[in-house]
């Protein structure tokens, strides 16, 4: 553990800076605007989510952090209001393109939401559900393996290996929460999109997320909504704020917390609004 | 200035509730009163329906016996084959109810009068012949031999046994005259007057004659038409209410077809029967009575309850269930066929038994399309003629005969009966599909 947090650390240091400004990134939003009715809750965005890196979008509540994670996997179609203009891209393909399938969209880029929801089902169940509607998974053992290994991950197997085939809505907040990450891993998506995953959680289980963020990002690229600046700080190498639907900055985590060029961003992360 | 002028001030003086006095004192007196109120409506509905329940049953009860007479019969070949053939169907096509007259005249010899043999005649039900006739086809053997049976009694002596029968008024205003009464004290006093179960009332279909007349066809009319209506509302209306709830677009033909629904539910239901009528029997050309076309009418009335209860079972279920499924890759209808539908089931079902419910106490749709016709038979399937249970409540309710009146009561203690066990299917459904959050 204590190498994982030197490793995040390092990764602030100017010598394992980021990614090089010429790799391609992994996901592209180019001039998105996100409308909900009459009214626009994402002003032309244009922000860049690198491969195997964590990007932390922060900024005050109401900023259109939640709308523009969920334009990456399309989970504002589900809102008959919400109307996304422009253009967003996962490995230069138009993530809005009438022929691309969402729901293959979903399986690329899967989700952890602000709020646990687990399915009122057995733990295993909740866990072992995407690999089933996927059939990434073939044989009950294969199953048996991605549920050990995904709780393994998310630091749930050694509180829950004996009820396994309890309900996951009998877990505490943080345990469903984690039971959530989970269920997202198991699927395997390139991307994963985190909507403030410890927000319901303790210290420990948050120090346990992190180290699992980071630990991700080997084989993931991780998009993580946080309103913790010391969070954002120790897991992400880029860090995006955004600020009344406008994108105001976006830079490697390093330079945002101690050098940011805008004042407003300089206001919010050092306390004086938001 | 100082911190006491400060505090002194109006603006800037803390308030704390006060926790005694008046206000507690009256607070706890409305909620100690509004309790009462709540005591005092269930009360009250409790009263309400142990009155409804308590004089259908006073009166519905002695339905369930049925009066005999013991009478000496003898099975005379004169009657019953004269040539002696021993041809069945020669012992199928005698004359069974002049063997029972003659019976009877051997078992009152005193009776002479042709008027006083009449009401001798009266004595049994009209169908005890019939009841011979079976005997006989049953054991041929039975031709010449003498025995004493139970012979089923008519309704007014039946209703003399049951006292319904005023013996202190007048003759003229009696059902049972002072000669029978006579003859009925006699039998009486020699025990050959017995009350029995009355299995008949649940083995046979409506009949002229009282004693005679049962709910099994009233029974199997409203199974068979209930069974079209579930299988025909049940489908549509789940399917609809999934389609409206999940997949249709909210725009103002949604929002017209919903307040069209809302308002089927309230349309009077004869309106449905008169539209089965129009429909079903005069531009399709289906069978008039048929349990067919009443579960078809019963299905159009049933299908805006099923719909509106499927939709608000299916919006319980919390929008973030199908968040969680669609983050994780689930398509629409995986989302609905793994998670929606099974967690709004219990809401369904309940909506269905509860429409169902609604269906079988339904008389005035089924009025329109004929299933109000008089039925001796047993319906034997979809299109046979046939009439339910609630018509033939209203039929029964409608006889002149006394006898009626306690059928119309027992008749409708078996509906109660399965409307009670509807509902405890659906509490028992409940029960088994729900789960925890
Ligand atoms: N379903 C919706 N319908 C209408 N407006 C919405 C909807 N969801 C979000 N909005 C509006 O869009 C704006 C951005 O909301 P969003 O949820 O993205 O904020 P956020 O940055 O995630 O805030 P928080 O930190 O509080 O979660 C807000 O003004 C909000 O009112
Ligand atoms: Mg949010």
């Amino acid at each position: 553990m204590s190498e994982k947090k030197k490793m995040a650390k390092s990764d602030a240091s100017p010598a394992s800076k980021a990614t090089p400004p010429n790799a391609t990134p992994k996901m592209k939003g180019d001039k998105v605007k996100v409308f909900y009715g009459e009214k626009q809750a994402l002003m032309d965005v244009d922000l860049d989510i690198q491969p195997n890196e964590v990007t932390a979008l922060i900024g005050p509540s109401g900023c259109g952090k939640s709308t523009f994670l969920r334009c990456l996997n399309r989970m504002n179609d589900v809102i008959d209001i919400c109307r996304v203009e422009g253009k967003i891209t996962l490995d230069d393909e138009d993530i809005y393109d009438s022929t691309l399938d969402p729901v293959q969209l979903r399986a690329r880029v899967g989700m952890v939401f602000q709020k646990p929801n687990p399915f009122p089902k057995s733990i295993y169940d909740n866990v072992a559900y995407g690999p089933r509607i996927h059939g990434t998974a073939q044989s009950k053992a294969d199953i048996d393996e991605i549920v050990e290994t995904s709780l393994t991950k998310a630091g749930l197997f050694g509180e829950v290996k004996d009820r396994l085939l309890e309900p996951g809505t009998g877990l505490s907040g943080g345990q469903q929460q984690r039971l959530c990450i989970a269920r997202a891993i198991a699927v395997n998506p390139e991307v994963i999109l985190m909507d403030e995953p410890c927000s319901a959680l303790d210290p420990i289980a948050t120090a346990k997320i992190e180290e699992l963020i980071d630990e991700l990002r080997e084989n993931y690229t991780i998009v993580i909504v946080t309103h913790s600046m010391q969070q954002a700080a120790r897991v992400s190498q880029r860090t995006a704020f955004f600020h009344l639907g406008e994108l105001v900055e976006v830079g490697d985590t390093e330079q945002i917390f101690t050098n940011p060029n805008d004042s407003r961003t300089q206001g919010y992360i050092t306390g004086r609004f938001g | 200035m100082t911190d006491a002028t400060m505090n002194s001030k109006p603006g800037t003086e803390i308030r704390r509730p006060t926790l005694t006095g008046e206000r507690l004192k009256k607070r706890y007196a409305a909620e100690r009163r509004f309790r009462l109120y709540g005591l005092g409506s269930i009360l009250t509905a409790g009263l309400i329906l142990v009155f409804l329940v308590g004089s259908i049953t006073g009166t519905g009860y002695t339905a369930f016996l049925q009066t005999y007479i013991k009478l000496n019969i003898s099975f005379d070949p004169e009657f019953l084959d004269p040539a002696g053939t021993g041809d069945v169907a020669q012992l199928a096509s005698a004359d069974y109810g002049g063997m029972v007259k003659k019976n009877l005249r051997d078992n009152f010899p005193e009776v002479t009068s042709r008027r006083d043999k009449r009401k001798l005649y009266n004595f049994v039900s009209p169908n005890a012949g019939f009841d011979l006739r079976t005997m006989v086809i049953d054991d041929p053997s039975l031709v010449g031999q003498s025995l004493d049976l139970w012979i089923k009694a008519s309704d007014d002596i039946d209703m003399l046994t049951k006292g319904y029968v005023d013996r202190t008024l007048e003759e003229s205003n009696r059902r049972v005259s002072d000669t029978e009464l006579v003859w009925y004290d006699k039998l009486d006093s020699n025990d050959r007057i017995e009350s029995r179960f009355n299995t008949d009332f649940f083995v046979k279909a409506d009949s002229r004659e009282p004693e005679e007349a049962g709910i099994l066809g009233a029974v199997t009319g409203s199974l068979l038409t209930l069974v079209i209506t579930l299988l025909l509302s049940f489908p549509i209306g789940v399917m609809a209410a999934i389609y409206l709830e999940e997949f249709a677009p909210k725009n103002k033909w949604t929002d017209l077809i919903e307040v069209n629904i809302n308002n089927l539910a309230a349309v009077p239901s004869i309106v449905f029967g008169l539209l089965g009528l129009a429909m079903f029997l005069n531009f399709f050309g289906f069978p008039r009575s048929a349990p067919l076309v009443g579960g078809m009418v019963l299905a159009l009335m049933t299908l805006p309850t099923i719909i509106i209860a499927s939709r608000s079972a299916l919006k319980a279920v919390p929008p973030s269930i199908r968040e969680a499924a669609l983050g994780l890759g689930a398509s629409p209808l995986q989302v609905v066929t793994h998670h929606v539908l099974p967690l709004a089931m219990p809401g369904i079902l309940t909506g269905t038994i509860i429409g169902m419910a609604q269906a079988l106490g339904e008389t005035a749709p089924l009025l329109m399309i004929g299933m109000i016709a008089f039925i001796v038979d047993v319906p034997g399937g979809f299109t046979d003629p046939a009439t339910v249970l609630p018509v033939q409540i209203y039929l029964w309710a409608d006889s002149p005969e006394r006898a009626f009146v306690e059928r119309t009561s027992a008749a409708i203690m078996v509906l109660l009966a399965f409307l009670i066990f509807m509902n405890i299917l659906a509490v028992m459904l409940r029960k088994k599909f729900e789960r925890r959050w």
